[in-house]
């Protein structure tokens, strides 16, 4: 039982926020956009190492370094929106697909270039895990759980609460019928970018707390994070957090050894699990859970 | 001169392999409009079915019949297609860029399965010794003669690709890309199109892996990579002019020239450089994809519609 909760569930836990966030983005660029974003894990990695310039250059925690990311990533997203996707904003879906594949790979070269091939960490040390009656968390997990969910309230109260948040998600509704009523169009689309790219950039921390700092450690997580975000329907915020959690958990519990200390699945096919899920939900029920746009 | 022409000849089997994958691209792609962002799990396939099949026996990894190229070759190509069947049977049901996920998906499956599954592929070790047709007759005249056949092959399936965009099955197919509903309308089964110029596609892929096999004569999970094989393959496309099969081919050719002479370039400098000079490429290739998009989106020759 403290092991199916110490190294399975929590684990699963973590990885599952992380998804969440990267795969909430994704929904929202949907959602407004019409058109899968590919260099969303680019953004991702890109926070990650905003950050570790920041930690390294100021010595500042990495979790100090959050805003710092943000503020390095939500730029570039802008950039590559001005640049590229909005002269395209009037092609196919597929176009403006490609187009974001190749900012992917842009992003990635200038991240190779920065900073090489080897994985990299920000040097947090080792801090002994909470323990309590034989459960065991390590803080940096309790740190990202609860980090996700302060981003999933911020987000909510946005959508919910305040016009702009109101008018995003009229955008995704119907766009014609927003932009009658007078919605600027323009504006609802950069504050799109700016929340995808925060949430991608704090994942991309998060994910380098968690495991180690690489230029396609982004990408690892693309597949696992459109999964989500399918699994929750496409362009419903919060339908793809709750996509992203059960992604998490489903690809740590897979290797949890039930039938007699034999893994159920081996752990080398782990992240083969993200798309197993997106197939079987691409059979049985294409809109996703909670219905998302068709 | 015989280093200087048989480096000539390996460039141009490459470019003809990448021929091969580019005409498969465009009958996905160019012909019918499906995203497959997972070209590297076809080749993959592809390649390690004509690995195993031709290869000496050995006990680090299945088979090794030693079977000759042109009986493992086309099997080659039906196990790209087998691979493309299913997938394409449940994500070509959705939107296009439904696809675009799931080939990615299938392209992660296949390169996890073949750096662990050591009893099938050899694991890391990978299929060493795959004979090479006509290695036989030497240096340089073996080398010669393999180029010439990855040359027929190409030409042949440039032939079929031809063949088959100029048909009516590939007017079917262009109208289920342009107007699935008024294809539907007039009796045609988008669907089941689709699934064909899916699978046909693959076919193509699969085949080229064979022949990449052949000629780097080992194969193993590090011999293929997404950059080369399936994003290299989609700037080719792009740049050619997709729908268009001498695009495809003109792309190929274009592409992999520029490719391999900066690849030369950059070995000329010191260490450290040529390594950077290689994401530079990276960077170099995405912004070469926007460029093409959007200044020239039809491609160098786009696509010609009742004309030859």
């Amino acid at each position: 039982m403290e092991s199916l909760v110490n190294f399975y569930l929590i684990p699963g836990l973590v990885l599952g926020a992380i998804y969440a966030m990267s795969a909430t983005g994704l929904s929202l660029i949907y959602g407004v956009m019409r058109f899968a974003h590919f260099a969303h894990g680019e953004l991702l990695s890109f926070g990650a190492y905003a950050a570790l310039v920041a930690v390294r250059g100021l010595g500042i925690s990495p979790w100090a370094a959050i805003p710092f990311a943000i503020v390095a990533t939500v730029p570039l997203a802008w950039a590559a929106d001005r640049a590229f996707y909005a002269q395209l904003r009037r092609s196919l879906p597929a176009v403006l697909l490609i187009s974001s594949f190749a900012t992917a790979l842009m992003i990635r070269a200038v991240l190779y270039l920065g900073f090489g091939p080897t994985p990299l960490g920000y040097g947090l040390g080792i801090m002994p895990p909470l323990v309590w009656a034989g459960f065991r968390m390590q803080r940096r997990h309790v740190w990202i759980i609860l980090g996700a969910a302060v981003a999933a309230a911020l987000l909510h109260l946005l959508l919910s609460r305040t016009r702009a948040g109101r008018a995003m998600r009229a955008m995704a509704d119907d766009p014609d019928l927003a932009r009658i009523t007078g919605v600027n169009v323009d504006a609802v689309i950069r504050l799109t970018w700016a929340v995808a790219a925060a949430l991608a950039a704090t994942a991309g921390v998060f994910l380098g707390i968690d495991t180690e700092l690489q230029p396609v450690m982004g990408f690892n997580v693309l597949l696992a994070s459109f999964a989500a975000a399918i699994l929750g329907g496409i362009g419903r915020p919060w339908g793809s957090a709750l996509g992203g959690l059960m992604l998490g958990m489903a690809e740590e519990l897979s290797s949890y050894p039930l039938l007699d200390g034999a893994a159920l699945l081996s752990p080398a096919y782990k992240t083969g699990v993200a798309f197993a899920v997106l197939v079987i939900m691409l059979i049985l029920r294409p809109q996703g859970l909670f219905r998302g746009m068709g | 001169m015989e280093q200087a022409a048989l480096y000539f000849a390996t460039m141009l089997t490459l470019a003809g392999v990448y021929a091969a994958l580019a005409l498969g691209l465009n009958l996905q792609w160019g012909l019918t409009g499906l995203m497959n962002f997972g070209g590297l799990g076809f080749v993959a396939v592809g390649a390690y079915t004509a690995a195993l099949l031709t290869a000496p026996a050995s006990a680090s990894h299945l088979g090794g019949f030693g079977w000759p190229w042109w009986l493992a070759w086309p099997l080659a190509a039906v196990a790209g297609a087998t691979l493309a069947l299913p997938i394409g049977a449940v994500a070509l049901r959705l939107r296009a860029d439904y696809l675009a996920i799931a080939t990615i998906g299938i392209a992660e499956i296949v390169r996890l399965a073949v750096r662990n599954e050591d009893w099938l592929t050899g694991g890391p070790l990978g299929v060493p010794g795959i004979p090479r047709p006509f290695e036989a007759l030497g240096l340089p005249w073996g080398q010669f003669a393999y180029l010439a056949l990855v040359a027929a092959t190409v030409a042949g399936l440039y032939a079929l690709a031809e063949a088959t965009a100029q048909s009516p099955f590939g007017r079917a197919l262009r109208a289920v890309r342009d107007d699935e509903e008024a294809a539907q309308a007039v009796g045609k089964n988008p669907a089941r199109l689709r699934l064909q110029a899916f699978v046909l596609g693959a076919a193509f892929m699969g085949l080229g892996g064979a022949m990449l096999a052949a000629f780097f004569k080992f194969m193993g999970p590090d011999a293929l990579d997404p950059v080369t094989a399936t994003f290299l393959v989609w700037v080719m496309l792009i740049a050619g002019g997709s729908g268009n099969n001498r695009g495809a081919v003109l792309g190929a050719i274009a592409v992999w020239a520029v490719w391999a002479a900066t690849d030369w370039l950059a070995s000329q400098l010191p260490g450290d450089l040529a390594t950077r000079a290689a994401y530079v490429r990276l960077f170099l290739i995405g912004l070469a994809l926007q460029l093409i998009l959007l200044t020239r989106p039809q491609g160098l020759i786009g696509e010609r519609i009742g004309q030859r």
